[in-house]
């Protein structure tokens, strides 16, 4: 069963994020005053050949730990779905 | 004899080829070893150097750990023998898990390539141990991610085994405690961002990289 994963990679709390501290610092210039807390990550999506929904996620989880992030300064949000659901 | 010093080769490396100039002025035998080759060659010494190994994409370092020489590496590591990871090759050590922490975005988001004065903490590692405890060398950085960073308990570990070989006398990046470059538990395995192989000549404004680099000569 094919599954469609969209992964966020996400900075972890704590760690700096110069580049959206950055995009924040320039928000007012653009006359958005009330924005706060602009954090910038990464978005990745792919397909998993997997027997359930169970085995996908965790094969998913499993490549997040060991490639799509550093787990020193990274965690990710893993969400996914059988392939062909419109999302 | 002098020694074999393998020079790891990405694509996207660019350092290499200083780096072979800077190791043949110290009296070291240097050669490249190809990224995609599972071996280093039966070599002395490996250094990983700097550039843009695989594009940096993904995270710098994130692809390069898993190019064939990079098993071939960790092995030489494991018996013993003495690694160095200079700019994108400390990423790649550290993505590899052959060095503690990670390198992230410079505080400031700048790139910043510029002099810097580094302090030797210890010369208990293979790339210090020709040179003098407490000296200040003067050997330029360039990157856009240099910022160290590890969990508080690497950070006490890294203190107490006295592993942080070079510190950065006024912090460029944001690196915690003002870490320019880490050892492993071995001692054997060595992780800096400045570029000592950029100052071998007066002609470049330094010559203060070569005890660095003579420290890995002398086994």
């Amino acid at each position: 069963m094919i599954f469609s994963v969209h992964v966020e990679v996400r900075l972890r709390p704590g760690i700096a994020d110069p580049q959206g501290s950055t995009i924040e610092r320039a928000m007012p210039t653009l006359g958005f005053s009330g924005v706060s807390g602009v954090r910038v990550g990464k978005s990745i999506r792919f397909e998993i050949d997997a027997a359930d929904e169970t085995a996908a996620r965790s094969e998913a989880e499993d490549l997040c730990s060991r490639f799509l992030t550093n787990p020193v300064i990274e965690d990710a949000i893993v969400e996914l779905e059988p392939a062909g659901v419109a999302s | 004899m002098s020694l074999r010093v393998g020079v790891v080769v990405f694509p996207g490396s660019n350092c290499e080829q200083d780096m072979l100039e800077a190791m043949r002025l110290v009296g070291g035998e240097p050669e490249l070893l190809w990224h995609g080759d599972a071996t280093v060659n039966a070599v002395d010494a490996v250094i990983v150097p700097g550039g843009f190994a695989h594009g940096d994409y993904l995270r710098p370092g994130a692809i390069a750990r898993f190019s064939p020489v990079m098993s071939a590496v960790a092995e030489f590591a494991a018996a013993g023998g003495p690694v160095v990871g200079i700019c994108n090759g400390f990423q790649v050590l550290t993505e590899a898990g052959l060095l503690p922490g990670a390198l992230q975005k410079n505080a400031g988001l700048k790139f910043v390539c510029a002099p810097a004065q580094l302090r030797v903490e210890t010369t208990n590692s293979v790339l210090t141990r020709s040179a003098d405890k407490g000296a200040v060398l003067n050997i330029p950085i360039n990157h856009f991610e240099g910022n160290y960073t590890c969990d508080a308990e690497t950070l006490a570990q890294l203190r107490d085994e006295d592993r942080v070989v070079l510190r950065y006398v006024v912090n460029p990046n944001g690196s915690v405690d003002d870490i320019a470059g880490v050892c492993n538990e071995g001692r054997n395995v060595v992780g800096l961002m400045p570029h000592p192989e950029r100052s071998t000549s007066e002609l470049l404004g330094s010559t203060d990289g070569l005890p660095l680099l003579r420290s890995l000569l002398s086994l």
